[in-house]
């Protein structure tokens, strides 16, 4: 167990170094790095866009840049907003807690919703039920989740609730998938044929096999809740790092967006390996339990 | 599902041939009626006009023109792609497909519309129409393999300890030309299936990044440019009418969705 958290925690570290290699890249390849917009301001001097100039570090080659990014990021020191002035760490310490309430709220109902309705799916064997649940998921995976967020925003409905509609539909597709596949094999019939419980089968024979499936799917739901957490509240007006890396990407804070994208990288790598581990974990219970 | 799918192929194919037939259905697009702006539907403006007086039916049709044409192009760049990375890296195994495979792991593990506009944040948004077009469907393609390369990967590598490929190497053919002529061959299927699953896919990422201003630029239309509209809540309360983008969307994407079933169970 011990050997594959540190193989996870590894593989983690590994593709943020990465990731930091090509966010440095990328902001020190872009058009107008290591410009001041100030000195476009046509009111100063020679002299004054000179000391303008001397007062900026002094521009790196790409190796000694890429040191000191990732040993300033390793620090804790995540940089300055160009755009907004201030430093990243205090941007994101104020504004993740924002997403953090967005997504989990999200994920929490979209789960619930999602889940419950494929369970009520499989156990009621409805066709209405099922083709119902089909079309509401069907049609809500062909909406733009900025889109979504506009339609929200148009009938005064609190925008936290988008999130919810987007993960919904993608635990649902997957889920009913899983329980269906799960339901149909030979063991759930005869635990139906011994007069089992409706109850007891689901819980014992059809959730219990899924359970690995439906974790890694958990893991997957946060990137995507992450994901549409940027439209979502770059148009409703929520104060997080959505909007914060929309904010950015519009007056092309390349600093900022390539800090913001690797903490929600982070983030998501973090859940999708936390829940592999828990999957694994319950695998190797299984394989044990059976021997 | 079979009446689905074909309801599904004769409805893409009826917006196709409309959208295609643009400049003859709706003439009047590169017009501006500017004594006649936000008009009501009527015989000469099937579904008004917007705020600038510009025929609301013709920018639908051009709309749609760019987004239904240009998904396949950026879907075609990105297969491309997944064929060269991952049926190479597949095919020749070994560190090329660790590193490969570490590449698509990093590409996958980064928020999808996160990398995107961090991207398209790089590169210039003051730009032509046209350019921000091609910024736009590029920037899908290039960024969108990844998923694609993995399961092509996977796909080269069972093909690579085949037993047609071995007969193929005894019979001395080797290197590129094994790849060209053997493997890359029964990739298609696999390729296939990723092309036509990207298009839906691209075609809501355009159209989310249009809505929040990183797509196609103003004047072009696209579905992204579009469904902006429905930001102006004032004007869309008297006007339902412009609505009915964001349903032609809706019914767009469900029919490749409807089309897709079996490319989804396949990818």
């Amino acid at each position: 167990m011990l050997s594959r958290f540190a193989r996870h925690a590894g593989k983690i570290a590994l593709t943020l170094a990465l990731g930091g290699f090509l966010g440095a890249t990328l902001v020190r390849v872009a058009p107008g790095f290591g410009v001041d917009e100030a000195e476009l301001d046509s009111r100063l001097s020679t002299q004054s866009i000179e000391a303008l100039r001397r007062s900026q570090p002094p521009t790196q080659n790409l190796a000694s840049f890429y040191g000191h990014y990732l040993a300033r990021l390793f620090h804790g020191d995540l940089g300055t907003s160009r755009s907004l002035q201030r430093p990243v760490a205090e941007l994101v310490r104020e504004r993740a807690p924002e997403t953090a309430k967005s997504v989990a709220l999200g994920l929490a109902l979209g789960w619930a919703l999602g889940l419950s309705l494929a369970i009520a799916v499989v156990i009621s064997r409805s066709w209405a039920l099922d083709m119902f649940a089909s079309l509401l998921g069907g049609t809500l995976l062909c909406l733009p989740a900025a889109v979504l967020a506009l339609l929200f925003l148009i009938s005064r409905m609190p925008g936290r609730l988008v999130l919810a509609l987007i993960v919904f539909p993608n635990i649902f597709r997957y889920s009913r998938t899983l329980l269906v596949r799960a339901a149909a094999a030979p063991h759930v019939l005869m635990a139906r044929a011994t007069g089992l419980k409706n109850v007891s089968v689901l819980f014992s024979h059809i959730l219990w096999p899924a359970a690995p499936q439906l974790l890694a799917l958990a893991g997957v739901s946060v990137s995507i809740a992450f994901t549409a957490a940027i439209p979502v509240e770059a148009l409703c007006d929520l104060p997080g790092l959505g909007q914060l890396a929309w904010k950015a990407a519009l007056s092309r804070d390349l600093y900022l967006l390539v800090t913001l994208t690797m903490i929600v990288a982070l983030v998501t790598l973090v859940a999708n390996s936390f829940s592999d581990l828990l999957a694994q974990a319950m695998a190797h219970n299984r394989t044990e339990v059976t021997a | 599902m079979k009446w689905a799918r074909i309801f599904g192929i004769g409805f893409l194919l009826m917006v196709t041939l409309a959208c295609l037939l643009a400049p003859f259905v709706a003439p009047s697009y590169a017009h501006q009626f500017r004594d006649e702006p936000d008009a009501a539907p009527s015989n000469q403006h099937l579904l008004g006009t917007d705020d600038l007086g510009r025929d609301r039916f013709a920018r639908v049709l051009y709309g749609t023109r760019v987004s239904l044409l240009l998904a396949p192009a950026a879907a075609l760049l990105s297969s491309l792609l997944a064929v060269l990375i991952g049926g190479a890296a597949g095919f020749l195994g070994g560190w090329v497909e660790r590193l490969v495979m570490a590449a698509t792991d990093l590409f996958l593990s980064l928020p999808w519309l996160f990398l995107l506009i961090t991207v398209r944040a790089l590169l210039p948004l003051n730009v032509s129409p046209i350019t921000s077009v091609a910024i736009t469907f590029v920037l899908l393609g290039c960024l969108g393999w990844a998923a694609a390369a993995r399961v092509v990967c996977a796909d080269a590598r069972s093909l690579a300890h085949s037993d047609f490929i071995l007969l193929a190497r005894a019979s001395g053919s080797s290197g590129f030309r094994l790849l060209w002529r053997q493997v890359v061959p029964n990739l298609r299927p696999i390729v296939f299936a990723q092309f036509w699953i990207s298009i839906p896919v691209f075609i809501l990422t355009e159209a989310n990044l249009g809505v929040l201003g990183l797509g196609v630029a103003e004047p072009l239309p696209s579905w992204g440019s579009l469904l902006r509209e429905l930001q102006s809540y004032s004007a869309i309360t008297g006007q339902p009418w412009q609505f009915v983008p964001l349903i032609l969307f809706v019914a767009v994407v469900s029919c490749f969705h409807l089309v897709l079933l079996e490319q989804e169970s396949l990818a």
